[in-house]
């Protein structure tokens, strides 16, 4: 629904660098009982305020790390591993700019938990290169002009991917709703069909050969 | 960054009906409105009970009255690219396709599309309305250009699923687990009326999981379908829905189910439509009467009367297409 009254008080607690230190701290006590609880029938609730170890498999590398269940995917991937790639947008599902795929789908990282992550193949954007050449959906957008500012660049570029996974040659009424779930503030759309598209075009081409 | 919250990832349903007895905690199903509902403050949780990893609440399968069984953890697009689904029950597959965008239809969940609360930008935003304790509803006087037009009882909120008026016209079932024993509820009764109480959408008991959605075997000549209009062309809630199942006996409807989604606090029964319907064949005057009918008795706040209109095109529109 359009027009909705702005929250005026947002709580923002992110994590301040004092309290993530004592986290991480707390954390190696915590996870030391979660893993041995994970084999029973009713797994053990862990306190709010204590790490978890969980591995996810981010670009076919196993990454083995402590969480809270509160981070995001999002949260995980850019504070704790690096990978900035995947961008902050709205946090709340409604903007696409943190689009990553998981188990060859598109999916919002700021709506799932790294823990709801755990045992799934998580692709970000950089896992669409091959070492510094870009991937062909990425240089169909280069090519295309697909972009202005480029902040949503990422996820677009991410829910492509798994737009032209699923369906190889997607119409353009079949490209526009696959991509509805990213949002682009400068509106480079026309753009950005094109772009899909041609990276469509190009696999097929690829194909033939 | 959400409040603190613990977080349990059973593998089999028992051990999550137990950490429900013993935690109070939240259900964590696709996540999609949970966590929305987290960020904005809008609900609090101390226990999160995450359901992703119980295989036995996903898939689509035949279920034992020759109908058709859908995990409630089953994502929504799997329900609407399902090829059984797509042929038997239209509005089903219709549905779920025009669930918000590819993304959340990945992760959202057919049995959280049913439980999701009201988008209400009063319930939503920092409003102590009916639905959170409060007492009364902000929108009845307020803006409420997408709310109810239709049973508005204390809270004018519009329910926001597209699959539960298509799964309530086809005469699904939902399944639900918990305190020992499980339940059927068909699911035009599974929402709970702000009258009876207001501060739950479904009438799951807090100890209680919706684990599968029965759809009963589709009788000869069922033809179904689902149609929504949103303010933009993708990714919005219906300002106006209707899912239609009607049974033929040739060119005859001898039975119809009407449901209007954006109209009412849940699905709501176009029962004045269904009545036209019933025992006359589709022709031009039957559907200006149906569509009339379905719109009888609409009461419309200050700033949304369109949607009387709106629907009456749409059950037309819809209708004709049928026919």
């Amino acid at each position: 629904m359009a027009n909705k009254p702005k929250t005026t008080d947002r709580e923002r607690d992110g994590v301040t660098r004092r309290g993530f230190i004592s986290t991480v701290g707390a954390g190696a006590l915590g996870a030391a009982t979660v893993g041995t609880s994970r084999a029973e029938a009713v797994p053990e609730i862990t306190a709010p305020e204590a790490m978890v170890q969980i591995g996810l498999t981010i670009n076919g590398r196993i990454h083995r790390l402590l969480v809270e269940p509160r981070w995001t995917l999002l949260f995980t991937l850019r504070e704790r591993l690096g990978l900035t790639g995947t961008k902050v947008g709205c946090e709340r599902g409604e903007c696409g700019a943190c689009t990553v795929l998981i188990n060859g789908q598109p999916r919002y990282a700021c709506m799932t938990l790294a823990v709801e992550a755990e045992g799934s193949q998580i692709t970000t954007i950089e896992g669409l290169m091959d070492g510094e050449a870009l991937g062909d959906v990425q240089q169909a957008f280069v090519n295309e002009d697909a972009f202005q500012c480029g902040y949503c660049t990422p996820g677009q570029i991410m829910a492509a991917e798994g737009l032209l996974q699923a369906n190889p040659s997607p119409s353009t009424e079949e490209i526009r709703k696959g991509m509805s779930g990213n949002l682009c503030r400068c509106a480079a759309y026309h753009h950005i069909v094109r772009a899909v598209d041609s990276a469509a075009d190009g696999r097929r081409e690829g194909d033939d050969r | 960054m959400f409040p603190r919250f613990s977080h349990a990832r059973p593998t089999d349903l028992q051990a999550a009906l137990a950490l429900l007895e013993q935690a109070s905690g939240r259900i964590h199903a696709g996540g999609t409105d949970l966590l929305g509902c987290l960020h904005d403050g809008v609900l609090t949780a101390d226990t999160l009970v995450s359901l992703s990893n119980i295989a036995e609440l996903k898939g689509i399968s035949p279920s034992t009255e020759n109908g058709l069984r859908i995990g409630a953890m089953t994502p929504i697009g799997a329900v609407a690219a399902h090829a059984g689904i797509r042929s038997t029950y239209s509005a089903l597959a219709q549905a779920a396709s025009v669930v918000a965008n590819p993304p959340l239809r990945s992760q959202g969940t057919l049995g959280g599309n049913l439980c999701q609360k009201t988008r209400c930008w009063y319930y939503r935003g920092d409003f102590p309305c009916l639905r959170k304790g409060g007492d009364h509803c902000f929108a009845f006087e307020g803006e409420n250009q997408h709310h109810a037009i239709f049973g508005g009882e204390g809270c004018y909120m519009v329910h926001p699923s597209d699959t539960a008026p298509a799964l309530a016209a086809l005469g699904a079932t939902c399944r639900i687990s918990g305190g020992g024993s499980s339940r059927s509820v068909p699911v035009d009764q599974f929402l709970m009326p702000a009258l009876v109480d207001p501060q739950r959408e479904t009438v799951l008991e807090p100890t209680e999981i919706l684990t599968e959605i029965l759809l009963p075997p589709a009788p000869p000549g069922l033809r179904s379908s689902y149609r929504k209009i949103r303010s933009r062309q993708a990714w919005d809630f219906a300002l106006a829905g209707v899912a239609l199942a009607l049974q033929f006996d040739g060119n005859v409807v001898r039975s119809a189910r009407v449901f209007l989604s954006g109209a009412a606090p849940m699905p709501w029964r176009a029962q004045g439509a269904e009545a036209v319907i019933t025992g006359n064949s589709l022709n031009a005057q039957t559907i200006t009467k149906a569509a009339a009918a379905a719109v009888e008795g609409a009461e419309p706040l200050q700033h949304n009367g369109a949607k009387v209109a709106l629907f009456e095109g749409l059950v037309a529109e819809s209708l004709e297409t049928m026919g």
